[in-house]
């Protein structure tokens, strides 16, 4: 891989987060969202997860993030290699801040102290842990890239124009979702292989049934408002009724499944890294860590520091969206819950 | 209600036929027989070995329509696919070459064996934990027990196997940690731990959906004439609002009935019990398709039945449904 290469990859990297952040805080200015957004600065829990998140990306894009330099190996070392650059590399696993490892040999002073401790390889399990973050944000943001454009699209389509094309668009998601969703999954998987691209494109073209059917539901309730039947009335076309009126009344809808779909998609990718068809064996990826952690636990002296950086940086990751998506919701529906 | 179950079930052919063509697509076309052939036969293998492998399975043939002279025009990999599942002939194993309907009949019993207790027990307990947040309601009490569902949500399901594993059997040695004997009391012991990891993974998501369903049936005008009548809050509760969930709640839970025969893939794999969730997880490390593909197709028929039983069951608390 060459410097241009690098430089677009970081380019494109920054481009997506920053347009995230413009389309989230672009809709922020309707009114709907302002009064939304000042519920939601009263609820201190959603407001502490939405910090946690933060955090997270913040540690996740360090790693995606890559400066022209390379490391022994030849590849290029990203912001976080940096900040661990004087993390000595052990023989075997070491206890969290131990000083020693004992072996065969007897006792041997360790060459660092680390907080959570080396794994089999003799790797820092934190340095190890801030990796797996870059790799689940890496495959939440694609996937969500995927299936958000797609469930809009097809959910308002099928809801606003109904008849052949509600039949049509109905009529392919209830095949793909009859099939049980981790066969589906592994299925997949299996014929495209390995690889953060192929479990995105999975997840992706998987994912976009939920939020299109209840995008669809939701359309069909606003095309039947008012507001919709005098945009038709003052001619204006369906695509600029689709746009400019009903896709800013069902936005908040998406913003919550994007939410609550992030923590799916980061628990299911971590699931199928288990089962050993997600994540090529090591990647630096918090399901790959649990399967190769999941004896580890039996062994004599027990090594438990592994699995555990791995969940619970996971189980932290899930927690804080689930709650986070939970609190939105209440903010822009504080009847409903 | 016979001409409408029979409808319902013509609703579902055009569904299955859909899932039909996806296998076929993923399959034959995305990941032809041909690669299968090779990854078979190893790369140095000879084109006609591949050749003879391709033509005893019937994979030489046109993709989709045969236009081969004197031959139908039916007689094509496609229209074979449509018609051995159809006639629900699931074709042979990759890799031991058994017919996948022994391997399915023989993997059921033990997928049975735990999902169907860990089902049981997991929605008593779910339903008497979203009973007591609903008695509770608006309480501190229900507020922590709502984010406890969260956080048993946010864990990993495979966590909950590994730590119950290493906790119950490896530390305490209450349970056998690994195997399965078939048959009376041993069997038992070796199901009692995968059954109660199965049953307590999935509450919390439960309960919180139950509880939901419960909380609806507490705001609605019945509840209200009760107490005016001078019920006791249990009273109302218990016999009112369980009742009337209870419609909502069995037509929701009828749907994942047929599934429990797939067992589960994390929890088979690592207790080492010979399900067909382990079936699964062997294919996939073997790369054995035609069991893949098979479990796809089965778990699909299997999840259509169950929402024919949801339909069946709303018609049944429901007469209207019926008529339209």
């Amino acid at each position: 891989m060459n410097v241009f290469l690098l430089i677009i990859q970081d380019v494109a990297v920054i481009a997506v987060v920053a347009a995230i952040i413009w389309s989230i805080l672009r809709f922020c200015r309707s009114e709907r969202w302002q009064r939304a957004l000042r519920r939601f600065y009263g609820d201190w829990l959603g407001v502490a997860m939405l910090v946690v998140i933060s955090i997270y990306f913040v540690v996740g894009i360090s790693d995606l993030v890559r400066l022209p330099v390379k490391d022994p190996s030849g590849r290029f070392v990203s912001l976080l290699d940096v900040c661990f650059r004087d993390v000595a590399v052990e023989k075997n696993f070491s206890a969290p801040l131990a000083h020693t490892t004992y072996s065969l040999n007897g006792a041997e002073p360790l060459k660092g102290r680390h907080l959570f401790g080396t794994d089999q390889l003799g790797k820092d399990v934190l340095k190890q842990t801030m990796k797996g973050c870059s790799t689940a944000m890496l495959i939440g943001t694609l996937t969500s890239l995927i299936y958000i454009p797609i469930g809009i699209i097809l959910g308002i389509v099928a809801g606003y124009y109904k008849g052949w094309v509600d039949d049509v668009i109905q009529y392919v998601y209830s095949v793909i979702a009859s099939i049980p969703g981790i066969l589906l999954l592994i299925a997949l998987l299996m014929v495209l292989g390995k690889g953060v691209l192929q479990i995105s494109f999975v997840l992706g073209i998987t994912g976009w049934i939920g939020l299109c059917r209840l995008l669809r539901g939701e359309t069909l309730k606003q095309s039947e408002r008012v507001y919709c039947e005098a945009a038709r009335a003052l001619g204006q076309s369906n695509i600029n009724i689709i746009f400019r009126h009903i896709l800013p009344n069902v936005m908040h809808l998406v913003l919550i499944s994007f939410i609550l779909g992030f923590s799916g998609i980061v628990l299911t990718e971590s699931v199928l890294s288990y089962l050993g068809v997600g994540m090529p064996i090591g990647t630096p990826s918090w399901g790959v860590m649990i399967d190769s952690a999941r004896m580890e636990l039996s062994r004599d002296p027990m090594v438990w520091w592994n699995i555990g950086a791995a969940t619970g940086a996971l189980f932290f990751l899930v927690i804080s969206l689930n709650l986070l998506g939970d609190s939105l919701r209440r903010a822009f529906d504080p009847k409903a819950a | 209600m016979f001409s409408y179950i029979i409808r319902r079930i013509l609703y579902s052919v055009p569904i299955l036929f859909g899932v039909i063509v996806i296998t076929f697509v993923l399959f034959y076309v995305v990941h032809p027989p041909h690669s299968v052939a090779l990854q078979m036969l190893g790369p140095k293998a000879k084109p006609e070995a591949i050749q003879n492998w391709l033509h005893n399975r019937g994979y030489d043939k046109p993709m989709f329509i045969n236009t081969q002279a004197g031959r139908s025009l039916f007689d094509s990999q496609l229209c074979h696919h449509i018609k051995s599942l159809a006639l629900f002939d699931l074709g042979k194993s990759l890799k031991t070459n058994e017919p996948i309907i022994d391997m399915f009949k023989r993997g059921a019993i033990p997928s049975l064996c735990i999902t169907v207790p860990a089902f049981f027990l997991g929605i008593t307990m779910a339903i008497l934990a979203a009973l007591f947040l609903v008695f509770v309601r608006e309480s501190l009490l229900d507020v922590t027990g709502t984010i406890l569902c969260v956080v048993s949500m946010s864990i990993p399901p495979m966590v909950y196997v590994i730590f119950g594993q290493w906790l119950f059997a490896t530390q305490w040695s209450y349970f056998p940690a690994f195997g399965f004997i078939p048959g009376g009391f041993s069997m038992a012991r070796f199901l009692a731990l995968p059954i109660c990891i199965m049953a307590f993974a999935g509450i919390g998501s439960d309960i919180r959906m139950y509880r939901a369903i419960f909380l609806e049936e507490a705001r609605s005008d019945y509840v209200r004439t009760a107490y005016a009548k001078g019920l006791s809050a249990r009273r109302v509760l218990l016999v009112h609002v369980f009742k009337n969930g209870m419609i909502s709640l069995i037509t929701l839970v009828v749907a994942s009935l047929p599934l429990l025969i797939m067992g589960s893939l994390i929890i088979e794999d690592f207790f080492g019990i010979p399900g067909l969730g382990n079936l699964m997880i062997n294919a996939t490390r073997s790369a054995d398709f035609t069991v893949i593909m098979a479990e796809v197709y089965v778990g699909s028929l299997l999840f259509l039945f169950g929402l024919l039983l949801t339909d069946i069951c709303y018609a049944i608390a429901d007469p209207r449904i019926r008529l339209k």
